[in-house]
């Protein structure tokens, strides 16, 4: 029955596909608390460099951010990220893309998390002399991850199925495999359920491991 | 309780929406010949071949031979509703019915004999490359180490990496139109597809005289008429439409409306069931 998958790498299609996740994850996790720092800090124009970058990166199609990679950095600004190879630059590319896109939901989803922060720990901590950026790195935000472990499992799993658009820069993940195939096979639904399966296979451990960890690690107010 | 009832209003709903949709089934397959309409499987973002214009109109060879199938099928070119079938949908389209039939690039090939029925061929076409005027690429080996543009997951793609030049720099993008962008603006030297796709790129006002096609005959696409698997009546009413217009030189016509400004050499009208491997 699904001797269709004969001669075809599915399972390294996947391993792109984590390794795009794992990438990109991690940047934007990085350039995400960075962000959040950004809008909740006292500079105004990091504030509102903060803000308008979130607000106008979460409002493009990850399509578009993703093309504009490609077509616009790589061939109109000579951006092309070490390497000449289109293969090793589309992926390098699409990292850069998801990075910019899925920090500014790490951004929002952190900023939910200070929320939930008292003020008085951080009126707390200004009063035993703590400056800005040690007031958040040691008070505030370790308090702030552990509310918001639930909804930054929801942007991975949202990155891990964003990954796909990468397809349209030619990066050899999931689903550009998928098109692969069914150019070739003609067997569509066969072929989207197997991939399809593969995504969940990705997805759903990390929902329920991030799940669990949300809950243990909660600060219970 | 509450659940229960809107258990038994969706199930109302489903029952409703089957049946209407079976009522419009029949209505449709009744719509063979008379005076109704027809859905026929284009691509629409394929100059020369299946493209909707800016004006909502439809124009490229596919189009042609489509709406002269038609014709003979009982069908004038105001009762043919134009349905965007994309490559990755068409067998699905003629299974589901939503289609009479697709004149969309679609190659014949064993994998989807096995899932839709073919008539024609009606064209044979060949991979090949689209360079710049003036280009040194003259042969496939020529590639190697060359930058080269296709789409992703196309058949054209897949050949590069195995057979002609594994050592090609590939860049394989979501369309055509991206690449033929990327060629004029240097960021690849070559872009590679089926020949007639290529010349309908070229023969773009926009782009007319900026290209040429190396016609290295890289591969055999036999284009056919797809047709919802087991309709033999369809497929023979189309081979016998096909043959016709061949004969009555409305088949030369079309080629040369829409890949003449290309300098498109194309293969003489294969015959019907004649596919070349």
């Amino acid at each position: 029955m699904f001797d269709f998958l004969e001669g075809y790498d599915v399972l390294g299609a996947f391993w792109t596909t984590v390794q795009l996740t794992v990438f990109s994850g991690v940047g934007s996790l990085v350039w995400g608390i960075l962000l959040a720092g950004m809008r909740v800090s006292p500079v105004p124009l990091m504030r509102g460099f903060g803000t308008a970058y979130v607000n106008i990166v979460r409002n493009i199609p990850l399509t578009i951010i993703i093309l504009f990679t490609s077509l616009g950095l790589a061939d109109i600004f000579g951006v092309t990220m070490g390497s000449q190879d289109f293969k090793i630059q589309g992926f390098r590319l699409a990292v850069l893309g998801l990075i910019a896109y899925t920090a500014a939901f790490v951004c929002e989803a952190i900023r939910s998390g200070i929320n939930t922060v008292p003020l008085g720990q951080a009126e707390a901590a200004r009063a035993i002399g703590l400056s800005f950026s040690q007031t958040l790195r040691l008070i505030v935000l370790p308090q702030a991850f552990r509310a918001v472990i639930g909804p930054l499992a929801n942007v991975l799993i949202a990155l891990t199925k964003n990954t796909t658009v990468a397809a349209a820069i030619g990066v050899a993940e999931a689903a550009t495999l998928m098109k692969t195939m069914i150019e070739n096979e003609a067997q569509t639904v066969a072929i989207g359920a197997v991939f399809a399966l593969g995504f969940v296979v990705l997805t759903l451990p990390t929902g329920l491991l991030l799940g669990w960890l949300g809950k243990r690690l909660a600060v219970k107010r | 309780m509450k659940l229960r009832k809107v258990t038994a209003a969706s199930a109302v709903v489903l029952a409703l929406a089957v049946s209407v949709t079976a009522c419009g089934g029949d209505k449709k397959d009744d719509a063979s010949g008379g005076g109704k309409k027809i859905k026929i499987g284009i691509k629409f973002d394929q100059p020369g071949l299946g493209l909707q214009e800016p004006d909502g109109s439809y124009s490229g060879f596919d189009v042609d031979v489509a709406t002269y199938v038609a014709k003979q099928l009982g069908y004038q070119p105001n009762q043919i509703e134009w349905v965007q079938t994309k490559s990755a949908d068409r067998e699905n389209a003629l299974q589901r019915g939503d289609v009479k039939f697709i004149a969309a690039t679609y190659s014949i090939t064993d994998e989807r004999k096995e899932k839709v029925d073919f008539a024609g061929p009606y064209l044979l076409a060949h991979q090949d490359l689209l360079v710049k005027k003036g280009s040194d690429i003259t042969k496939g080996t020529d590639l190697n180490k060359k930058k080269l543009c296709s789409v992703t997951g196309s058949t054209s793609a897949q050949n590069v990496k195995k057979t002609i030049a594994p050592d090609a720099n590939l860049r394989p993008l979501s369309g055509y139109s991206e690449c033929v962008a990327g060629l004029q603006s240097g960021a690849v030297d070559a872009l590679t597809t089926d020949d007639s796709i290529l010349a309908g790129f070229a023969a773009q006002d926009k782009y007319k005289g900026q290209f040429k096609l190396t016609g290295l005959k890289l591969s055999n696409e036999n284009y056919g008429i797809g047709v919802k698997k087991g309709d033999s009546a369809t497929v023979d009413k189309i081979n016998k439409a096909l043959e016709q217009m061949v004969s009555d030189k409305s088949w030369d016509k079309a080629v040369k409306d829409n890949f003449g400004p290309a300098q498109y050499k194309n293969e003489r009208a294969p015959k019907i069931g004649d596919i070349v491997k």
